[in-house]
Formats: structure tokens, C-alpha cells, sequence
């Protein structure tokens, strides 16, 4: 086993930016991403929920036209953020004639919540009202929830294996899990590894809404994203995903690699309670962080920063708190990007990973937007107002998602 | 296809192309090979085929759209039955 494994490269596409240098700039001066929904469904439908964080940038203004439109818009965000990744590690993108590493050793694990899901309605109507002919023969490779992956892998020639995990909105601190072991394992020497989603449309807000879980200050969309604070009423979905390059530190090193960080381990665990809701004693949470702690040989003073997972939801917040404190203890510095980002759901790990890996490397963490009021059942050190400076060592970032999955990531400096 | 000239059709064809798979529809000459010379996979030949019965009002089944290698093979195909 070597866990020996650096981050080499980041890409990212977000509410507040097309790339990780913008995302992180809206991060530290406190932008927000949420924006009143433009389509005209919310209206139709009535729906109580009528704001949103849509991307930034269009992915179609990135790609070039044919290949945007063989891909769901899920596939064409991770695209995006691989390619982004990659350069930033360094990399050549690869030819025919040329790889600038080994293709049997380079592998892709990216997540996703759904996958797809707006093509499969997009298509049904198609079929309904013009009939079989117009269905689109991309349909499948579409909609499949492991085709953000699988398009990486293709496009960087990723022969290794391509990993697709399912778990929710801990979908891309699961990427970066798969993308550890995938190296620890001794199966590859670099991995691209992330989450993406891109699913706003009537039906996901709609079910969310039945599910009482987002927030409905529709008249201040920009405040509506407010975790840990006394006010907050849920969380406002958005699309985005981000990519980290992950690779053996001897290889990273060999190649004279600008080094982020380190992936220093990985916590999964599973609830084994409800499919929703978490265990009341978070004890998957807190589990997940120990294993995190433990597989990347830390203890719990040395963690100075934890990237939290809090989305805003009035029980989830306070039981992740109960959980860190217990976890680590209350020394730690917290933050919550989705105060700006809103809940990137598979693409949510992926990216507030790339943010707890700038906050070690830059030693500043950004605040959590909108947190004006401190829940007094949040008893952490939650950064508000301005960005804290720190001289940090290591950090945790933790994930839950729907189906009681939890994955906590510990990072370190190099 | 009486009143379209060849020339038309491979016109028509070399847009519908263009559009589908991101080829110039000046690229689209007669003896060149969708698969070989286009690069163009079998999803974006059934794409193609069905953007092409559309415009010249023919019908390709699935075993003529088999036979349709060349760009040539497709413009005396929609010549012949249009």
C-alpha cells in the first residue's frame, strides 16, 4: 500500500465560475451563485421553490459544438473539469501517437447524483410526440449515470478503469475515495478523479421541494443559502463538478509536479437507518471522519480545518456539528462553501474538496455566505464575515448523502 | 428524385453532416467513406439518416442504411427513390 498520493492538478465549473481561479476568487469575497429560476416551469407549476444555482459559464461556450451536443449536460461539465485538471497537472492532452503518462496506469473515478436524467425526459417527450424516428440513438450513453466517466476516460485514454459512484450528494468526495484506493491499491499512478451533476429542471425541484428540504426565501435569492445560521431554511440546488488529479507522490515528484496537497485518507461509511434522514447519533458521520483520520495516519489535533458538508437545512446542520465536535473536537476552523455554491449535489464533494485543498495550500479559508447569526446549537468555530487567515496543517472534508452514505476525506499539506 | 440534381443532394447531405457530426460539408465529396474517411460512428449514421429522410422525403430502412458507405452510395440512394 502506498498512500503516499499528492493532488497535482484541479479543474472546476460552479455557480460563481468557469474555472477553480474564479470559483475560489467569489468564494473569498462571498459571492453568491443562487439566482431566480428564468424558466417558466416554477411559475406554471406553482412549485414553493423558485430559485436555483445554475452554472456560471455554459458548458456549451466551452465545448465545441458536435461534441456538446452528443453529451447530456452532466457529461459535458465533467469533460470540462478533467481537461481542466489535467492541463493544470501539466499534462499534454494525448494523441493516437502520444500519452504523457502510461494509459495502463492512469484511471477515472467521477461521480454522480443522477446522472442523466433530464435526457430520459427529454427524450420520452420527443417519443410521445413525434414518434420513434426522432429519438436520439445517443439516448443511453447519454442518460447513464457512469457516461460523465466514461467520457473522461475516453477522452484522456484512461485505461485502468473508470469508476462511477452512486451515493448522492456524497457522490464526489466518493470519486476522490475511489480514486485514493485506486492508487493505494496499486492499480494506477494517476487518477482523475470528482463528482459532476447538472439536474435542475421541474421534476428534481419539484420532488426536493415534496421532500421539504429546500429553502423557499425566494424574494433574497442571494441570502437563501445560509448554513449554520439561526435563519436558514434549506438548500438551494445547484449544478457544477469539479476534478482533482491525484497521483503517486513518487510519480508527481519525478515529474518535477507543481504539489497542492495530499489526499491523506479516506472515511466511508454507511447510516444503515433511513433513507433520508441521518442517524440521530451521527454515528456514521463521526465514524467516517475517525476512518478518514486513521487511514492518513492523523490524529485529531492535527486537524485545523474541517470543509463542512452543512447545506442548510435546518436537522442536517446540527447533527454534522454534533458530529465534528465529536469527531475532532471544537478546535477546529470551520466553513461552508454552499453559503455561495448552493448544493452541487454529486459535484458538491468534488468541489469543496478543491476548496479545502486552496484553503491548505493558500492558508486563508473563505467564509460561510450568509452567516450572520450563529445557531447556538452549532457550537464550532464557523468562519463568518471575512475570510480567516491560518497556518494549517491538515483538514478534513466531509460529504453525506440521501441513502445514509458518509465520506470524509483528510487532506494535508506537502 | 426527379427535380433535385445529384449535385443538390450532396449538397443537402454534406449540411446535414456538418450539422450531425461536426464535419464541413465542403469535406463531404463523393468517394469519400463515412467510416473511414468521415469518422462518423453508427450513432451519428442513424442521426444522419434520419435528417435525411426528412429532407429528401425518402425512407432508408436499417439494411439499406448498411449498404450506404460512401457518400456517393447515399446520393444514388436518394436519387433511385426519392
Amino acid at each position: 500500500m502506498s498512500t503516499d498520493i499528492v493532488i497535482t492538478g484541479l479543474g472546476a465549473t460552479t455557480p460563481v465560475g468557469g474555472d477553480v481561479d474564479s470559483t475560489w476568487a467569489a468564494l473569498l469575497e462571498g459571492r453568491s451563485g443562487v439566482r431566480t429560476i428564468e424558466a417558466d416551469w416554477a411559475e406554471r407549476f406553482d412549485l414553493p421553490v423558485r430559485i436555483a444555482a445554475p452554472l456560471a459559464v455554459e458548458p456549451t461556450e466551452v465545448l465545441p459544438r458536435v461534441q456538446a451536443r452528443r453529451m447530456d449536460r452532466c457529461e459535458q461539465i465533467a469533460i470540462i473539469v478533467a481537461r481542466q485538471a489535467w492541463a493544470d497537472a501539466g499534462f499534454e492532452m494525448p494523441t493516437d501517437e502520444a500519452h504523457t503518462v502510461d494509459p495502463d496506469r492512469l484511471g477515472v473515478a467521477i461521480g454522480t447524483g443522477v446522472g442523466g436524467p433530464v435526457t430520459l425526459l427529454n427524450q420520452d417527450d420527443i417519443l410521445e410526440t413525434s414518434g420513434l424516428r426522432k429519438v436520439s440513438p445517443l439516448t443511453v450513453p447519454m442518460l447513464m449515470p457512469n457516461g460523465p466517466a466514461a467520457h473522461v476516460g475516453i477522452d484522456l485514454k484512461a485505461r485502468a478503469g473508470v469508476h462511477s459512484p452512486a451515493s448522492a450528494c456524497a457522490s464526489g468526495a466518493e470519486g476522490l475515495a475511489a480514486g485514493w484506493r485506486m492508487i493505494a491499491s496499486g492499480e494506477a499512478d494517476v487518477v482523475v478523479a470528482g463528482g459532476a451533476e447538472a439536474c435542475i429542471h421541474q421534476i428534481t425541484v419539484a420532488g426536493f421541494a415534496q421532500s421539504r428540504t429546500l429553502s423557499t426565501r425566494n424574494d433574497e435569492p442571494a441570502r437563501a443559502s445560509r448554513p449554520f445560521d439561526v435563519d436558514r431554511d434549506g438548500f438551494v440546488l445547484g449544478e457544477g463538478a469539479g476534478a482533482l488529479v491525484l497521483e503517486r507522490g513518487d510519480h508527481a515528484r519525478a515529474r518535477g509536479a507543481r504539489i497542492y496537497g495530499r489526499l491523506a485518507g479516506v472515511g466511508i461509511t454507511s447510516d444503515a437507518y433511513h433513507i433520508t434522514g441521518n442517524h440521530p447519533e451521527g454515528i456514521g458521520q463521526i465514524n467516517a471522519i475517525s476512518k478518514a483520520l486513521r487511514t492518513g495516519e492523523l490524529s485529531t489535533s492535527d486537524i485545523g480545518h474541517l470543509n463542512a458538508h452543512a447545506t442548510s437545512t435546518v436537522v442536517g446542520d446540527v447533527g454534522e456539528a454534533a458530529a465534528v465536535r465529536k469527531a475532532i473536537g471544537d478546535h477546529v476552523v470551520v466553513t461552508a462553501p454552499k453559503g455561495s455554491l448552493g448544493h452541487l449535489v454529486g459535484g458538491a464533494g468534488a468541489v469543496e474538496s478543491i476548496v479545502t485543498v486552496l484553503s491548505l495550500y493558500n492558508g486563508v479559508i473563505p467564509a460561510t455566505s450568509n452567516l450572520e447569526q450563529l445557531d447556538p446549537k452549532v457550537e464550532l468555530d464557523v468562519v463568518a464575515g471575512e475570510p480567516r487567515k491560518v497556518d494549517l496543517r491538515a483538514a478534513v472534508n466531509d460529504s453525506f448523502g440521501f441513502g445514509g452514505h458518509n465520506v470524509a476525506l483528510s487532506f494535508t499539506t506537502v | 428524385m426527379a427535380d433535385v440534381s445529384n449535385e443538390e443532394i450532396l449538397k443537402g447531405l454534406g449540411e446535414i453532416v456538418e450539422e450531425v457530426a461536426g464535419v464541413a460539408a465542403d469535406d463531404v465529396s463523393l468517394e469519400k467513406s463515412f467510416v473511414d474517411d468521415l469518422d462518423i460512428d453508427s450513432l451519428s449514421m442513424v442521426e444522419i439518416a434520419v435528417q435525411a429522410e426528412d429532407k429528401f422525403g425518402v425512407k432508408i430502412p436499417d439494411d439499406e442504411l448498411a449498404n450506404l458507405k460512401t457518400v456517393n452510395d447515399a446520393v444514388e440512394y436518394v436519387s433511385k427513390n426519392g
